[in-house]
């Protein structure tokens, strides 16, 4: 996939994303769109994972450690393939599997997360499996910034170091934002790359909407050989929609009508630009 | 040479489990012990040593100890995580519920120095909850070996269990109570002692001073049944209602507060089955438990042959 075809799909899955929520009354709107764009690389780009190989051992596992976003991971997996793109209809309806936070029941997803800090311990121990097995595959997982004060998430960094768990890579959707404002306003997280890299990990930082950086990025781990890599991704809460960026009310709230149309018409706009 | 239950000294579970667990992993190299510096006052050191490569230790680390047993079983290691029960349930109580129970990661969460085996070590060190907290959650198999035979068996079944599993025990010399031959299933309760007076329904450690109890009741011209439920759950109901139904009155015991454990699981199954005969649960009350051993501890609360005979002559007197 060509970097333009990897913008337009950006814009494209904006456009469902956006449709889905607000179908559904319910989802974390600004988080889905700050991670989006990562998505969109791992899947199309990096992963080694598709609807015919989920169930192959030797496929690259993805974790969504912050597991709210999850509306943003299930439009690029039906883009995907994984499921009918029509299932999106049922998000969060009555007996749907389209929970509004992962879980195993849906096709394309690696383990049921939605409490904060979870997903870096268990992908540690696929990472760990692998590295027993001497199998090429990679743990890959997405954690949100304001997630990365939960004291688990440093647990599990002290054990991927300590296994030197090259296979491993953890993605930060390092948006500045949680839910009660800016993350160092709440509990301050800088300076972060120097406390990861303090626990034994390799660290990049990169913009997290450029998809063309990300695919470098992604593509270079590890980025030590014998330790765990992190990406810090550099991303705005709200991405792409103007009255959303960087604005922590979205985090999970739903665009009335007229906000909906708005955004719409922006990404029309936008992908108007791109193609042109 | 017939059997007599309790005659003879076996050993601590706690060692049953380790020699179990590394004959386990010696004939399949994806048996794994994940620890949390808890190999059992070095008793998993002989694991440690014989399959280094099986064995993976995270530091004083619970929740991570948890989540990272969840990972490695997802590729199809077979997991034993292992740490003292007070630490593994409580620390790690939303790793078990979300990343192995929700999720469906067959790991074997194995609590070691269960109950108040830690004695005089005081109540951080107890874990007298955690029946509670797990029979709470979806998908989890409970289970407390009474013996020797019971913890071998109980090992061997949950390595080839495709869910989730509890497995609590301690680390005190215990005697045998079954014959070596004895059929043990996974949810099916082993009747230690017949009798047709009194039912005692015990749990773990707990079964020896029952089976004691028993034994007073008989030279007193009491007939009590004991039954070791050691699957807490599933409940086996089968087991329980043909006691309640055969006997006069049902004690229950359990290494655990008296709330939400063993005993309550059972008045909840005679309640709903219409069921109305004198019954009782032995376990911790919903106090500051006193300062001792075990073993003083359990002779604190009533939970010895002495004890639990008079509760039985209690009950049966009215
Ligand atoms: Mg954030």
């Amino acid at each position: 996939m060509t970097k333009l075809e990897l913008k337009v799909k950006s814009i494209q899955y904006r456009k469902t994303l956006l449709g889905c929520i607000k179908r559904a009354n319910a989802g974390h709107t600004g988080g889905d769109l700050s991670c989006l764009d990562i998505l969109n690389v791992l899947y199309n780009r990096v992963l080694n994972v598709s609807p015919e190989t989920f169930d192959d051992p030797g496929r690259d596992r993805y974790v969504q450690s912050k597991g709210h976003s999850v509306e943003a991971l299930y439009v690029v997996l039906a883009d995907r393939g994984f499921f009918p793109e029509s299932d999106l209809e049922t998000l969060c309806c009555y007996r749907s599997r389209y929970a509004g936070h992962p879980t195993r029941k849906v096709r394309g997803i690696e383990q049921n997360t939605g409490a904060l800090g979870h997903g870096l311990a268990f992908s540690v121990g696929v990472a760990l499996a692998g590295k027993m097995d001497g199998a090429a595959y990679r743990a890959y997982t997405l954690v949100g910034d304001g997630e990365l004060v939960e004291g688990s998430n440093w647990e599990s960094m002290l054990t991927a170091a300590h296994y030197r768990l090259d296979n491993l890579v953890a993605i930060a959707d390092r948006n500045r934002l949680q839910i009660t404002g800016c993350t160092e306003d709440v509990c301050a997280l800088e300076p972060l790359r120097e406390k990861v890299e303090a626990f034994g990990w390799a660290v990049r930082e990169v913009d997290g909407h450029d998809v063309a950086a990300l695919t470098e990025t992604l593509g270079a781990v590890p980025f030590a050989s014998g330790k765990p890599s992190m990406v810090i991704a550099r991303t705005v809460k709200g991405k792409g929609i103007s009255f959303m960026e960087n604005d922590p009310k979205w985090h999970h709230h739903v665009p009335t009508d007229e906000q909906y149309a708005r955004a719409q018409q922006e990404l029309d706009r936008l992908l108007r630009e791109v193609q042109a | 040479m017939s059997f007599t239950p309790g005659a003879e000294l076996g050993k601590p579970n706690l060692d049953v489990f380790c020699e179990t667990l590394l004959s386990l992993a010696r004939s399949d190299r994806n048996v794994l012990a994940v620890t949390s510096d808890s190999r059992g006052s070095g008793r998993l050191a002989s694991f440690a040593a014989a399959l280094p490569e099986q064995i993976v230790e995270v530091g004083i680390a619970e929740q991570n100890l948890v989540g990272v047993a969840a990972g490695l079983a997802s590729t199809g290691k077979i997991v034993y995580a292992v740490s003292p029960a007070s630490f593994l349930t409580a620390r790690a109580l939303e790793q078990i519920k979300n990343d192995v129970c929700y999720s469906d990661r067959p790991v074997k969460l194995v609590g070691i120095s269960a109950g108040v085996s830690y004695g005089a070590l005081g109540s951080t060190h107890h874990s007298t909850h955690e029946l509670a907290t797990l029979r709470a959650i979806e998908n989890i198999t409970i289970i407390a070996p009474a013996d020797n035979l019971e913890t071998a068996q109980a090992i061997k079944a949950t390595a080839t269990m495709e869910h989730p599993v509890y497995l609590r025990f301690g680390k005190r010399p215990l005697p045998h109570l079954h014959p070596p031959q004895t059929q043990f299933a996974v949810g099916k309760a082993l009747t230690v002692w017949e009798g047709t007076d009194i039912a005692l329904i015990a749990t773990g450690e707990t079964v020896q001073p029952a089976l004691m109890a028993a034994r007073k009741l008989q030279t007193q011209g009491v007939s009590a049944r004991v039954l070791s439920m050691h699957t807490v759950k599933p409940l086996d109901v089968d087991a329980l209602l043909q006691a309640a139904r055969e006997c006069r009155a049902v004690v229950t015991v359990e290494e655990h507060s008296i709330f939400g454990g063993l005993g309550e699981a059972c008045a909840a199954v005679l309640m709903q089955a219409g069921i109305r005969i004198p019954f009782r649960i032995v376990g911790f009350p919903d106090a500051y438990l006193v300062t001792g051993s075990q073993l003083e501890i359990f002779e604190h609360y009533g939970i010895t042959a002495q004890g639990l005979a008079r509760t039985a002559q209690t009950m049966l007197a009215t």
